[in-house]
This record gives structure tokens, sequence and C-alpha cells, in this order.
């Protein structure tokens, strides 16, 4: 059931990768033919840009939301993956165990860079 | 591929190996687009796990971004760039395929197999294709802005 529980949530956050992450590909990946037809934002990785968007709170709460769905469907299929090789009960704790340690653990960097960019900033909102 | 538990509850040794993973048998090009989903997801994930630590520098401020984005500013990187997008791409879109599929949504409804039966696979087909032009033509557009000047 838990497991269910988890596939679930594996496809939702799929979703919700699908709207921001797609978002973000076509700003970076197609940003140069938006603005032949006059919708692209300015150069996205220009500091100034990077600075302004980090302190506008929606952009860290969305980065938040897309760090944690992202870690979550990536190291979960990953799991899923592995446990295919039909490994003992003990390896695919491992496994488990290990998922969860990494995904902590970025998520933990990821969120601290999404806050602090928001508060440290010169002419952030501290 | 997936264990198969005895009627002792013991599992059973997986003799397919990486070729339960990769091949697809008769089930067609379905679930080769599978196999191909898992590859690109997992690029993904090596890709976001090394992005996490690398857009972090922004805290760092102006000088340390500017030495960052130096750093992957090669033609090697723009073009590793664009595989990125190119793997994105097909993993949201076949990965729409997969959750249509999953619940059931564009199968039509259950019949009763009447001579000549319509197999469930082929019922799916429209929708790998449609999402496979898709893709193909987000990966033309993505690589057509490769070659566009930066401005």
């Amino acid at each position: 059931m838990r497991e269910t529980k988890f596939w679930i949530l594996h496809m939702a956050a799929g979703l919700v990768i699908l709207a921001l992450l797609g978002t973000h590909m076509a700003i970076m990946h197609l940003g140069e033919l938006l603005r032949l037809v006059g919708v692209g934002p300015g150069s996205p990785i220009e500091f100034a840009n990077v600075a302004a968007r980090g302190r506008l709170p929606i952009f860290m709460v969305t980065y938040i939301v897309l760090l944690a769905a992202a870690l979550f469907h990536g190291l979960f299929g990953l799991r899923t993956i592995l446990l295919e090789l039909t490994l003992s009960p003990r390896a695919e704790r491992a496994v488990t165990v290990t998922c969860w340690g990494v995904g902590v653990v970025l998520f933990l960097v990821g969120a601290w860079a999404a806050v602090a960019a928001a508060f440290l900033l010169p002419g952030g909102a501290s | 591929m997936h264990a198969e538990v005895t009627e002792r509850g013991k599992t059973m040794e997986n003799r397919l190996g990486i070729w339960g993973w990769l091949g697809g048998g008769r089930y067609g090009p379905e679930r080769y687009a599978y196999a191909l989903h898992r590859v690109a997801g997992m690029a993904l994930l090596l890709y976001l796990l090394m992005h996490i630590v690398v857009t972090s520098a922004r805290v760092f401020g102006e000088a340390t971004w500017r030495v960052t984005m130096a750093a992957v500013a090669h033609p090697v990187f723009r073009v590793g760039e664009y595989l990125v997008f190119a793997a994105f791409a097909y993993h949201a879109l076949n990965g729409v395929r997969l959750i249509l599929v999953e619940l059931g949504i564009g199968l039509g409804r259950p019949a009763v197999p009447i001579y000549p039966y319509v197999s469930s696979v082929r019922r799916q087909r429209p929708l790998l294709i449609a999402c496979m032009v898709l893709a193909a033509l987000l990966l033309l557009l993505g690589g057509l802005d490769l070659f566009l000047p930066t401005r």
C-alpha cells in the first residue's frame, strides 16, 4: 500500500515537474526563438537577472517546490529501476536509505540556496 | 523483470538481468520507448544532482557566479545542455503518455473481444506517435535555438 502511495506521488511529482521544468526549459533552451517573437525575457543567466528573480518570494517558493518534486521523482524512479534487479531485502533497504540520504542532503543544499538568495544577496529582503 | 514470489514467499532469481531492463520482447515500440524513458530519466537525475550544486553558487555573489558560469560556457557544455534539453523533451512527453496509459485515458472502453481483435497495445500506438512527433518538434526547435546568436 505504501509503495502504491509513493507511485501515485511519483506521477503527481512528474506533472508538477512538467509544468515548472517545462517553463524553465522553454526560457533556457528556446529563449532566442521566444525573443524573436517578442515574448522572451532578458538573458536568464546574467547575474543581475538571477539575483532579481531570487529575491522574489514566488520564485523562492517555486524553486523549493520544483527541487522537492524533482528529487523525489528522480530518486524514486532510480530506486524502482534498481529494485527490479530482485535484490536481497538488505540490499533493497540500502538502496532506499541511500536514495533518502542523497535526496535529503541535496534538498537542504538547494533549499538553503533558494532561501539565502532571497535574503542575503545585495538588495535582498532582509 | 519484476520479482516473482514463489509459494514459499521467496523471490525468484532475476534471470533476465540487463535485458530485463532494456528488452521489449513482443511488447513492441511502446516497451522500448519505456526503456529509453528510463535511460533519459537517469541522465536527467545525474544532471539534476550537479545542477543543484552549481546553481547554488549564486548565493556567494556575482564574482563566484561569473566564475562558475565561465567554467560551463565551453561549446562542449552547450552541446551537453542541448542533450539535457533533448532528454527532458523526450522524458516529459513520453511521461505524459505513460501517465495517460496508466490511468486508462484515451484508450477507449473495454469491450468484448470479437474477431478481428484489437490489441490494447495497438490502441496506444496513436498516443506514442503523437508524443514522439511533439518531442521531435521540440528537439528541432531547441537545435535551432542553439544556433541563433545570443542576445
